[in-house]
């Protein structure tokens, strides 16, 4: 029969819903709404996975999404690969697969089992130690092999193709966790008529209610009490309800992120997203977060079979399932004899509870032994049998004696509860040990929050109504200004509850210091009591040394097990109290949170946006090779048919400087200034002198930072007597805007001035060549382009095409040259009606790499290229572009530094290398002697370097030192194979004189 | 993600819409040209960067797009005030009432509602 451990009757499955799946390719079935650890138990699985170093075998310790154990690989197809999944959070669907990892061959017979016996030299912290020699050997050989042995399941290779959804929430009061606290916190803000949202990392509310049978509140019993709760809630317009959703993370300003699950539990996804990421700020926080259970420590306390009470009686509870037939318990509190009562109710045998307290009294242990169940007090497990799968305990005194053996198929632990404060932590609250229930505690609060439940320490169930309610109550009352009554009046009714209180920390009798046995404290990492008391020995004092020594709670599940008994141990070992060795920080995420999630909707086109100019399509119909500049996408150059990149430039060079040439210039920055104060705000902002700057001229103008520096530079073309049309550099366009407003706004606020971005507002059409006239005039309408009207450096508005524009006569080429600005909307059509006059003219379209070559040329710098913030005015050879009769602008100051004005630095100049034919790389150094030893003294770098057609050589600029006073000097360059010698010149390659710029 | 309050347009905004823009009441003088060079020294490169309450400046660039100052505190990362730029530091000693953890969370709930006990919304 199929699903053999399967008890009629209990939990609260459909037993006809069968779902179909496979572990490790053998087929079993389970029921809709099992966990694929409830399932596998059913069948009779316990052993799933193999540990992270010495490869032992191992079950399932918990029920939840604390599992440290039973972590193994589910893959919907070869791209929905996801490893380490814990089988207890995963809910089964029909079809799921699922695999074990970290083993070889077999999950049965696994090789690397063998490092169990070599254990003794894989103690903690011996990949320090053990693989230190050879050095080299480190990154080739150990670390590789190590990885490869150790470790848990195998990433996927290929792309994730499902999409993550993300939303942004507000509410008044947000509770996390949908146990017994948070559901009574959450009607009680409810009622109040705030906004509240209510999470839950299970796929239903009622945490611990869900198998706790003694509990009965308002007449009903636990279980159903929720259910009541959460319908109540859902008919609420100001709830959100949402499971299957875990508040990963904490932050400031009760900024809480929420991952919830969205699919990972159907079989057919569909097109809905895998997962959606909840970005909440609430007003208020409840932490209803509950409390962990511990595992006892002992010798082999991680075979499978092994695991907390608290589990094993969810197993049954809820989905019915028996972890065994034979079973011991083995515990140090009273909750673990309520999951031996309820597995003895339904038909299971309880071998015997072994006790580790003398004299263990109260409700639970009298009703287990007057069901007949066999209470051993004062006594502890030492031992178990088996080795896939416990067989048998080994019982003794706790003061030593004779040793028992009981035969048994599964064993429940329970040391304790610890609560969880880890969201409380994360929010930078300081938690605070209570010393008489050894726990630590929510202290001092940073937050607007309030932790309630067994997360506060606060033990019974209606203590945890009471509380919860009235925190609920309060933190919407404080959201609204109002007071409330207080003290959880209305409150849930409790009815009958179980005392889960009691337990030990530390390691338990027969795996103490004076022994070698294997008692885990960690299970994902394996570390065993041993580790830590060796890493104290070791010289290891604060925790957090012991914590990274021995990795400690540094697995996938941050040690929600382990934590506190490895702290008792090394406490107990350093002789000091638990609170003096002190608690690791609890980080985020709360749980594993995938990639997906946070990436979420940044991926591929959405991840930065890409800006295309006016004519884009046009370039891109014309065969552009495109760049990358910043966001940008550039036309680089127009490659005809047959031609390579440098075939393509030389031709755009050579064109634009015989006829004309089309560039798309409209990525430029163009920021309006206007105001009656314009002009006095750029003389500030700008080197030059701007007050006696005619309307319909233009200036070349260079922005500084305060320390001298050049920041930016342009063309500016003054409008009218109160408006400057500025263009900056195509990546300074932010930043130059940022840097205007901050000293507008600052600075300079008494001035009387508006700046306007209109970077997108203009496409920029440059039309460049001795033909440009010719080309524009049959199109522009108003505007006189004769030479005498409209000479070099002038601007006008008029229209063009019919669209309005403002012509700037400009050049960045050193030819006759225009830039037409038309609204960006028309920049395709005007490009297209200009390049129909241009191709009368045997004009061409040319790309970025072309206009460098043509700036180069003539020498014109390109700020961030050629200078790079440690270039004043002076050393790019701008001098003249300084107002020197002005009383301040930015970086006038600066300029005056002694190191600035001091003689030997940087100077840009143009370099010609003795072969013509040669190209120099951009950034090579430059040197005086290339014969000198290695480190050579380096006197600058190269800066632009480019072949020119139009020269007929190569034609480089460089800074270098006293590079001014160089000219005709010969420098040398070298490069990995051989010295290129050059000789210093000017920086104007072609038409020194400028004549060609005027016509 | 911070909150932060802009003080132009008087409401509390998330930290996305901001920039920080370096230490505030750092004054550029109005005869810059002239400055000696330790006071240019002074102005351009030294920051003070304590542990504690620091004064510096802000953007709402993606709102309103002024710059601001603020009081924030380095240790806790709380914004301790915000207020326009060429108003005046706002005084300290004020802050060190106010500084400690949220009053909401740090008293019981029925303690919290007594308004006698003085509980700070």
């Amino acid at each position: 029969m199929t699903q053999p451990f399967r008890i009629p009757g209990a939990g609260r499955l459909t037993p006809a819903k069968i779902a179909r799946f496979t572990f490790d390719g053998k087929a079993y079935t389970g029921l809709e709404g099992d966990t694929l650890a409830s399932a596998l138990l059913a069948n009779g699985v316990h052993l799933v996975g193999r540990s992270f170093k010495y490869h032992r075998p191992r079950g399932f310790l918990s029920a939840g999404a604390e599992e440290p154990n039973a972590l193994v690989e589910i893959s919907r197809d070869a791209t929905r690969r996801t490893p380490n999944v814990r089988a207890t959070v995963q809910e089964l669907y029909d079809g799921l697969a699922a695999q074990s990892q970290n083993r070889w061959p077999s999950l049965g017979f696994d090789v690397g089992a063998v490092n169990n016996l070599l254990s003794p030299f894989l103690s903690a912290g011996f990949y320090y130690k053990t693989f230190m020699w050879p050095k080299a050997a480190w990154k080739r050989l150990y670390e590789p092999n190590i990885r490869a042995a150790a470790g848990l399941g195998v990433a996927p290779e290929e792309a994730d193709p499902d999409h993550y959804a993300a939303r942004f929430a507000h509410c008044d009061v947000l509770v996390v966790g949908g146990g017994a606290a948070g559901l009574a916190a959450a009607l009680a803000a409810a009622e109040t008529g705030v906004r509240v949202i209510l999470c839950d990392e299970q796929p239903e509310f009622g945490g611990a209610l869900r198998y706790e049978s003694g509990a009965r509140i308002e007449g009903l019993d636990g279980y159903s009490w929720a259910r009541q709760a959460v319908e109540k809630l859902a008919a609420m317009d100001n709830v959100r309800l949402l499971t299957r959703t875990t508040a990963f993370g904490y932050y400031a300003q009760n900024f809480v992120g929420l991952t919830e699950r969205v699919t990972d539990h159907l079989a057919s996804p569909g097109k809905a997203p895998r997962e959606r990421l909840w970005q909440v700020r609430a007003a208020r926080v409840v932490l209803a977060t509950g409390a962990i259970e511990r595992h006892m420590v002992f010798a082999d306390n991680d075979r499978p079979g092994v695991m907390l009470a608290s589990a094993a009686r969810a197993f049954l509870n809820e989905y019915g399932v028996a972890v065994g037939r034979t079973i011991g318990v083995y515990t140090a509190n009273d909750s673990a004899y309520a999951a031996a009562i309820d597995l003895k109710k339904a038909g299971v045998d309880i071998a015997a509870i072994v006790d580790l307290r003398d004299d263990p009294s109260g409700p639970l242990v009298e009703q287990a032994r007057s069901l007949g169940i066999e209470v051993n007090p004062g006594r502890a497990v030492v031992g178990v049998g088996g080795r896939q799968r416990v067989s048998s305990m080994i019982v003794q005194p706790t003061g030593g004696g004779g040793k028992r053996t009981i035969p048994i198929d599964a064993l429940l632990v329970s040391a304790g509860w610890t609560p969880s404060v880890h969201l409380f932590s994360q929010s930078r609250g300081k938690v605070a040990f209570d010393a008489g229930s050894q726990r630590f505690l929510p202290g001092l609060y940073a937050q607007d929050c309030r932790s309630v439940g067994a997360c506060n320490g606060t033990d019974g169930l209606a203590e945890t109504l009471n509380e919860a309610f009235a925190a609920g109550e309060a933190a919407a009352k404080a959201t609204l200004g109002e007071t409330s009554a207080g003290g959880g009046g209305n409150a849930p009714k409790v009815d009958a509850s179980e005392d889960w209180a009691g337990g030990m920390l530390g390691s338990a009798p027969g795996a103490g210091a004076d022994t070698t046995v294997k008692a885990f404290v960690d299970f994902q990492n394996d570390v065993t009591a041993k580790d830590i008391r060796q890493a104290v020995r070791e010289g290891m004092r604060s925790i957090e040394h012991v914590k990274r020594f021995t990795t400690n709670g540094m697995a996938t599940d941050q040690g929600k097990t382990s934590n506190m008994h490895g702290l008792a141990i090394a406490a107990e070992t350093l002789g000091k109290e638990i609170p003096e060795v002190g608690l690791t920080t609890f980080r985020a995420p709360y749980t594993p949170v995938t990639f997906g999630a946070i990436v979420n909707h940044a991926r591929h086109e959405l991840f930065d946006p890409t800006r295309r100019t006016a004519t884009h399509g046009w370039a891109e119909a014309h065969g552009a090779v495109f760049e990358d500049v910043g966001q940008w996408k550039r036309a680089w150059y127009f490659p005809r048919p047959g031609e390579d990149m440098h075939a393509a430039v030389n031709r755009e060079c050579v064109t634009v400087r015989r006829s004309a040439g089309l560039f798309d210039a409209s990525t430029l920055g163009k920021i309006e200034v206007v105001g009656p104060d314009a002009a006095a705000f750029m003389e500030l902002i700008y080197t030059n002198p701007w007050q006696k700057l005619e309307p319909g001229r233009c200036r070349y103008g260079i922005m500084l930072r305060e320390d001298g520096f050049i920041y930016d530079d342009g063309v500016v073309g003054r409008l009218s007597d109160d408006r400057f049309h500025v263009t900056t550099t195509t990546g300074g366009a932010a930043r130059v805007m940022n840097h205007m407003e901050d000293y507008l706004q600052t600075e300079f606020p008494h001035l009387n001035v508006w700046l306007t971005s209109i970077s997108e507002q203009w496409a920029v059409i440059a039309v460049q060549g001795p033909k440009s006239r010719d080309i524009l005039a049959p199109l522009v309408e108003g505007i006189d382009l004769s030479d005498a009207a409209m000479p070099h450096m002038s601007v006008r508005e008029g229209s063009i095409c019919g669209v309005p524009t403002r012509l700037f006569r400009m050049s960045f080429t050193g030819e006759r040259g225009f830039e037409v600005n038309v609204p960006a909307d028309y920049g395709q059509a005007v490009w297209e009606a200009i390049w129909a006059e241009g191709e009368k003219h045997g004009a061409c379209a040319y790309g970025t790499e072309a206009m460098h070559v043509l700036r180069a040329e003539k020498g014109y710098i390109i700020v961030g290229q050629d200078t790079d913030g440690t270039v004043t005015p002076n050393d790019a050879g701008l001098d003249w572009a300084v107002g020197k009769k002005k009383t301040d602008f930015v970086g006038i100051r600066g300029l005056k530094r002694p190191d600035l004005l001091a003689p030997g630095r940087k100077q840009l100049v143009g370099l010609k290398t003795v072969d013509p034919k040669v190209v120099l790389e951009e950034g090579a150094q430059i040197v005086q002697d290339p014969n000198q030893p290695i480190p050579m003294k380096m006197i600058g770098h190269v800066t632009s370097s480019y072949w020119s057609e139009n020269c007929g050589r190569s034609i480089a600029m460089a800074v270098v030192a006293g590079g001014h006073g160089r000219l005709g000097e010969t420098l040398h360059v070298p490069m990995p194979d051989g010295s290129i010698a050059v000789e210093i010149v000017s920086a104007v390659f072609f038409d020194e004189t400028g004549e060609r710029l005027h016509g | 993600m911070l909150l932060i309050r802009c003080p132009y347009c008087e409401e509390e905004r998330p930290e996305l819409e901001f920039r920080h823009a370096g230490e505030a009441h750092v004054v550029r003088s109005s005869d810059m040209a002239e400055i000696s060079d330790e006071a240019f020294e002074q102005f351009f490169f030294i920051r003070s960067n304590p542990k504690g309450i620091v004064f510096e400046r802000w953007r709402h660039l993606h709102g309103c797009a002024r710059f601001f100052n603020a009081a924030r505190d380095t240790v806790s990362d709380r914004f301790l005030a915000t207020y326009k730029a060429g108003e005046p530091k706002p005084d300290v000693s004020k802050f060190a009432a106010d500084a400690g953890p949220a009053a909401y969370a740090n008293v019981p709930p029925a303690e919290l509602n007594d308004r006698e006990g003085g509980a700070k919304q």
